[in-house]
């Protein structure tokens, strides 16, 4: 029963204390959390660490979602901020030179095109500013450019218009590998 | 997207990790631990002994007692917050700055502590910058103020001397509605007209009660409804009154009351209620109902399929034998699920409706296409047909032109199939389609958000939501200048009609079915009242006035038998003495104004509203007049703050 109910419908009844949608809730969206979490901090450590805080601080904030449209939205949003959250920490202690910064890939690519290509990915979003990257990293989960906005608390076409500046970022980049 | 973003996104995927299994596991029971202890914590009423009698939690209790609900959603997380702070490692650092007005509370919540040792316990395993991360909080105190909603786990939150005060200036959070996908049909509040000038109102008769069940819906989620959501007429046409019940002939019999304003002590109501024949049940035709039932995705909350599968069911206990029903529904592609059968295959009927699931996306025209396909493969000379449709707004996939759409529900209804629909569930809710499909379709918008509101629209008035009595009703009042200074319509903004359309017998309007009931109530102000709002005019004033002068108006009342093509005309004037007091009705008209922004109401208030109900309550003998006291309280409540 449990697993036919759709995500809002969990999240409302675990904001009003019960426990096994909590539960089935947790389950349910913690891969995919941890996926954006990658995506924005480009560490498997940092990522695991980042859905540590989401995790413990979801149930005090659960009661907040009661009024949103969407629970993916929503627990992205936290998800974002706890990202921004840590980012800042982080600057304080000047130790922001992990994540995408250095990205310690576990280079289980066999083949060296793939080495290649993720070596682009990490110097593709290296070369981004965090703004730009955070925007790339929902969209390229699949998030539509108007959750996207909702998400970080921008409009639309601010978000469009990041993907565009991202988009030429990369360009950019590629030509600049290209002429050598 | 793009092909170097395709390209991007491919990467993106095939860099992602796996999350550790060990980590998911610890953070998932962290997660859950956190939510337990939470809810001991907020379940925890039982008052204990050693509890200080002054203190920090007393104090939050008190804020918390005094806090609506909106308030109390907000101060959820900001509680705990402080709540952990006191009790962990960090917590203790930060108490003495509180500790001369705020003692520790008793031991009972010490579990929290576990918890964020846990926590500390795998940071310290993870991050070798563990002591420093915890304290960062503590030196970036505008993070706090930022947003309460981002709060990290184990809270180094702000905390001020006065944590009472904090939570109260909380920012609440923007309380919107499930989403901003929702459409609602209206129009401008109805302007006073000048008699003089203006002295002919026309609009056609409304029996939907969709916009009150929409606007309970909100407010039972606390939160005021969106005044573009709130149709008066519609909310004082959900409940029934005390009218004269036609007799012979005609197909109803207006009841005409003169009352006086309650909001306002220079002008009066007048009231003008309809109600239509009531239908021996046992003498109706047989009915042909074809469920147009929406299964898309979207549909799969309890409030909506599963809801409406309810809903059916008790309407099923109420058809004949002879009746027929269909079910086609919509998903991606249109089907049949249930061919013509027999109401009297009641288990047939009832599996084909309990196997429907949710799932796909929305083809609103195919299926409705399919549905009046069937329908008139079941119509039989003497029999009624209609399609039910049974929707949560998402009405727009396949369908390339709502005017088509609106146009196809016309042409259908020529040809005597009629259309009701039903909306299900909040957060897409496409209003103002239905109202228009239905409309269109001559038939009501009804919105079901409970198994009593089911009953209610299904069942008591299975009659009157099935068996139209008369078709293109149309109340035309004509004021009489020499008593109505100004005149302004409550409601019905959405049904406004030309003048000219009145007479014209192809210019459609609402049907009213068996035993409903529909009320129209004006608010005038007599000539040389203090109440005028409009001056005089300084150059070509009107012609005096002239009539009788113990006229109000004239009443006219257009309706066609069902299927005639001509109409029959109604008239009756309304005399100027005040021939009642301030009725229920009058109350839900205020209510409603008050919901829409009361331009008209001057200094009455919600308060005002539910003395006057109270006091007019009458019999009540489903609770419906209850059930609207108690909204207008929580109005009363959301509107204060």
């Amino acid at each position: 029963m449990l697993m036919k109910t759709d995500d809002n419908t969990l999240a409302r009844a675990a904001s009003d204390g019960d426990t096994a949608a909590f539960a089935a809730l947790i389950e349910r969206q913690y891969d995919r959390l941890f996926r954006l979490c990658f995506r924005l901090t480009g560490s498997r450590t940092e990522a695991e660490d980042l859905c540590q805080d989401i995790c413990a601080a979801l149930p005090g904030k659960l009661r907040g979602f009661r009024a949103e449209a969407s629970f993916t939205t929503w627990v992205y949003r936290v998800c974002v901020n706890a990202a921004h959250d840590r980012r800042r920490r982080a600057a304080t202690h000047a130790n922001a030179a992990e994540g995408w910064g250095a990205w310690e890939l576990n280079r289980r690519a066999a083949d060296d095109d793939t080495a290649e290509a993720l070596d682009w990915l990490i110097q593709a979003m290296r070369s981004l500013p965090d703004d730009l990257r955070d925007t790339l990293a929902l969209v390229l989960d699949d998030i539509t450019h108007r959750e996207a906005g909702e998400i970080l608390s921008v409009s639309e076409g601010t978000i469009s218009w990041r993907i565009s500046e991202a988009k030429k970022h990369l360009a950019a980049l590629r030509q600049q590998e290209e002429t050598p | 997207m793009s092909d170097d973003l395709d390209d991007l996104k491919q990467m993106m995927d095939a860099a992602t990790p796996r999350p550790d299994p060990d980590r998911k596991a610890e953070n998932i029971t962290l997660a859950r631990k956190n939510f337990n202890n939470l809810q001991e914590f907020w379940g925890h009423t039982r008052p204990t002994s050693d509890r200080p009698e002054k203190g920090l939690m007393s104090g939050v209790r008190k804020v918390l007692k005094i806090m609506s609900s909106r308030g109390a959603l907000t101060a959820t997380t900001a509680l705990v917050a402080i709540y952990i702070a006191m009790l962990s490692p960090l917590g203790d650092r930060l108490m003495p700055m509180n500790r001369a007005d705020a003692p520790l509370p008793p031991a009972k919540p010490a579990v929290l502590t576990e918890a964020s040792d846990a926590q500390t316990r795998n940071k310290a395993a993870t991050s070798g910058a563990a002591q420093e991360e915890m304290l960062a909080p503590l030196v970036e105190p505008e993070m706090a103020a930022d947003s309460m909603a981002i709060a990290p786990a184990p809270a180094g939150r702000v905390m001020t001397s006065d944590p009472a005060t904090s939570l109260i200036m909380a920012e609440p959070p923007a309380v919107v509605f499930e989403s901003d996908t929702e459409t609602f049909a209206n129009a401008e509040t109805n302007p006073v007209k000048v008699t003089s000038e203006n002295p002919v109102s026309t609009f056609s008769i409304d029996v939907d009660t969709a916009s009150y069940a929409v606007i309970r819906s909100s407010l039972t989620q606390g939160q005021l409804p969106p005044r573009d959501a709130v149709r008066v007429e519609e909310m004082i046409n959900y409940f029934t009154y005390d009218y004269i019940a036609p007799n012979g002939e005609a197909a109803f019999q207006p009841t005409v009351s003169v009352s006086p304003t309650p909001w306002n002590p220079d002008t009066q109501l007048l009231q003008i209620g309809i109600e239509g024949t009531a239908v021996e049940i046992d003498d109706r035709p047989p009915l042909n109902l074809v469920f147009l039932i929406d299964t898309s995705g979207s549909m799969e909350a309890p409030n909506k399929l599963p809801l409406l599968k309810q809903s059916f069911r008790l309407m099923l206990g109420q058809l004949r034998p002879e009746d027929e029903v269909a079910i086609v529904t919509y998903a991606g592609s249109a089907g049949q699920v249930l061919a013509p059968t027999p109401a009297s295959e009641r288990s047939t009927i009832l599996n084909a409706l309990e196997n429907l699931s949710a799932g796909g996306s929305t083809a609103g025209q195919a299926g409705l296409q399919q549905a009046y396909a069937t329908a008139a493969q079941m119509a039989a000379e003497g029999e009624i047909s209609r399609v039910i449709l049974a929707t949560d707004g998402d009405f727009n996939v396949g369908l390339s032109d709502p005017d088509a759409l609106e146009a196809y529900i016309a042409e259908k209804r020529e040809s005597g199939t009629y259309l009701s629909v039903l909306g299900f569930g909040r957060g897409n809710l496409d209003d103002a389609t239905m109202q228009a499909l239905a409309q269109n379709g001559d038939g009501q918008a009804a919105y079901i958000d409970t198994l009593t509101e089911a009953q209610k629209v299904l069942v008591d008035q299975l009659s009157g939501a099935l068996f139209p009595i008369a078709d293109d009703v149309k109340i035309q009042v004509e004021f009489n200048p020499a008593t109505v200074a100004e005149y302004r319509l409550i409601g019905y903004e959405t049904r406004a009609l030309k003048r000219e359309d009145f007479n014209n017998d192809k210019v459609d309007a609402g049907d009213i079915g068996a035993g409903h009931q529909v009320t129209a109530i004006y608010e005038v102000t007599p000539v040389g009242s203090p109440a005028i709002l409009n001056d005089d005019l300084r150059y070509g004033t009107a012609a005096p006035a002239s009539g009788d002068s113990d006229e109000l108006a004239f009443l006219r009342l257009r309706y066609k038998a069902p299927g005639a093509e001509t109409s029959t005309l109604i008239e009756e004037p309304i005399a100027t003495e005040v021939s009642g007091s301030a009725s229920f009705a009058t109350a839900i008209a205020g209510f409603g104004q008050l919901l829409r922004g009361g331009t008209y109401t001057g200094e009455w208030t919600y308060a005002d509203a539910i003395a006057l109900a109270t006091e007019t309550k009458g019999a009540d003998p489903f609770g419906y007049r209850a059930e609207a006291i108690q909204l207008m309280r929580l109005a009363e409540s959301l509107s204060a703050n």
